[in-house]
């Protein structure tokens, strides 16, 4: 088994990108740490052969779940809600970042899952507790959605920095 | 295969790829969380030294392994989280005291070492052997000869020598203080070089 340090490095980065994307800034930070803090304490029971990208969405999943319940119990002043900070990350790309959290809780879910995870649909599937072809739909939607709110084509920029 | 990579089409693919490293300020929040939950079983760091860069390892019982770089601190780590546990993070500041202590003795400000120790990593005899080394003051040196007969054993003089050469703690366990009946330094975990250099060191200072 390998050190949990090599997990940490290895997949850190994919699991705050995932946070970020289906939760307020504060509140993936928050999430990132309990997810970690989880794993950590899970991981020598881990299956040597498990998909750890799976297993780690899947403790982020529900430490997201948890973040939403909490943040909707909570009482907030209208005029207290945050402003949707920037990110450090989102810097690389901002109206991605923004246009991504605007989707739907259900295709945004899809999309951070397969395409910054990189997992398969009928693991998103059995983390969401939906069917794998509900899963590709709900990508394919979000991905829809994004192309048609964020035209890649107007990004010429990124080509010649 | 139950992964994918993100597909060519997607927007994200455009993207630059993510900031690679995880922020410290999380890295941190992370080692205080597993220690205050008690999953923090092995904490590590790399020391430069003029013997070159030592790999500390501490558990929460004490300071459980010093490692050379001829003994590839990637496979060492490897062999730990088998042996001990996979729970590993690199947390340096778990180690600023040996680290400190360490900086000393090698500028020639320290001749003893003041860290706890976990001896799990050596059983029986050889455990019996390498707790008895701290007894060779600095810059003395014994026979393996020597420390066979303070162990009790004195025909166990080849024991002695795998004890050493097996010595999870090298530099704060002093093996490098066991030389051959001649006088010659003989065999080191860290190489017959660092052996020589700890040597002159203490003798120098």
């Amino acid at each position: 088994m390998k050190p949990f340090e090599r997990i940490v490095s290895e997949y850190g980065p994919m699991v705050l990108r995932v946070c970020r994307a289906v939760l307020e800034p504060t509140e993936a930070e928050d999430a990132w740490s309990e997810t970690f803090l989880a794993a950590l304490k899970a991981y020598p029971r881990l299956d040597e052969g498990a998909n750890v990208e799976a297993w780690l969405v899947t403790i982020a999943h529900r430490k997201a779940i948890d973040a939403v319940r909490a943040a909707a119990r909570r009482p907030v002043a209208v005029e207290n809600l945050p402003e949707r900070p920037v990110a450090p990350h989102e810097h690389e790309d901002p109206e991605l970042w923004r246009a991504l959290r605007e989707l739907p809780a259900k295709q945004r879910i899809a999309v951070a899952y397969h395409h910054l995870a990189g997992l398969a649909y009928a693991d998103i599937a059995s983390i969401t507790g939906t069917t794998t072809p509900a899963a590709r739909r709900a990508a394919a939607d979000g991905i829809r959605r994004l192309r048609a709110r964020y035209p890649p084509a107007r990004s010429g920029q990124g080509e010649n920095p | 295969m139950t992964t994918s990579d993100p597909e060519p089409d997607s927007p994200f693919a455009a993207s630059p790829p993510e900031n690679t490293e995880i922020e410290t300020h999380l890295r941190e929040r992370l080692i205080t969380a597993a220690r205050e939950h008690g999953v923090l079983d092995l904490a590590y760091r790399a020391l430069e030294t003029p013997v070159g860069t030592l790999l500390l390892v501490t558990t929460e019982q004490g300071l459980v392994r010093v490692a050379y770089d001829r003994e590839d601190h990637e496979a060492v780590l490897g062999e730990l989280a088998e042996t001990i546990s996979p729970r590993v993070l690199h947390a340096p500041r778990r180690l600023d005291e040996v680290s400190h202590q360490l900086e000393e003795y090698f500028a020639g400000r320290r001749t003893a070492f003041d860290v706890a120790l976990d001896w799990q990593l050596s059983r029986g005899f050889r455990r019996e052997v390498l707790r008895k080394l701290p007894g060779i003051g600095y810059g003395a040196t014994a026979s393996y000869a020597h420390v066979a007969a303070a162990a009790g054993s004195p025909r166990a003089v080849r024991a002695v020598g795998t004890a050493c050469a097996t010595n999870p703690l090298p530099v704060v366990v002093p093996c490098h203080r066991v030389v051959r009946s001649d006088g010659s330094a003989g065999g080191y975990i860290g190489g017959a070089e660092a052996k020589r250099a700890l040597l002159d060191l203490e003798t120098t200072t």
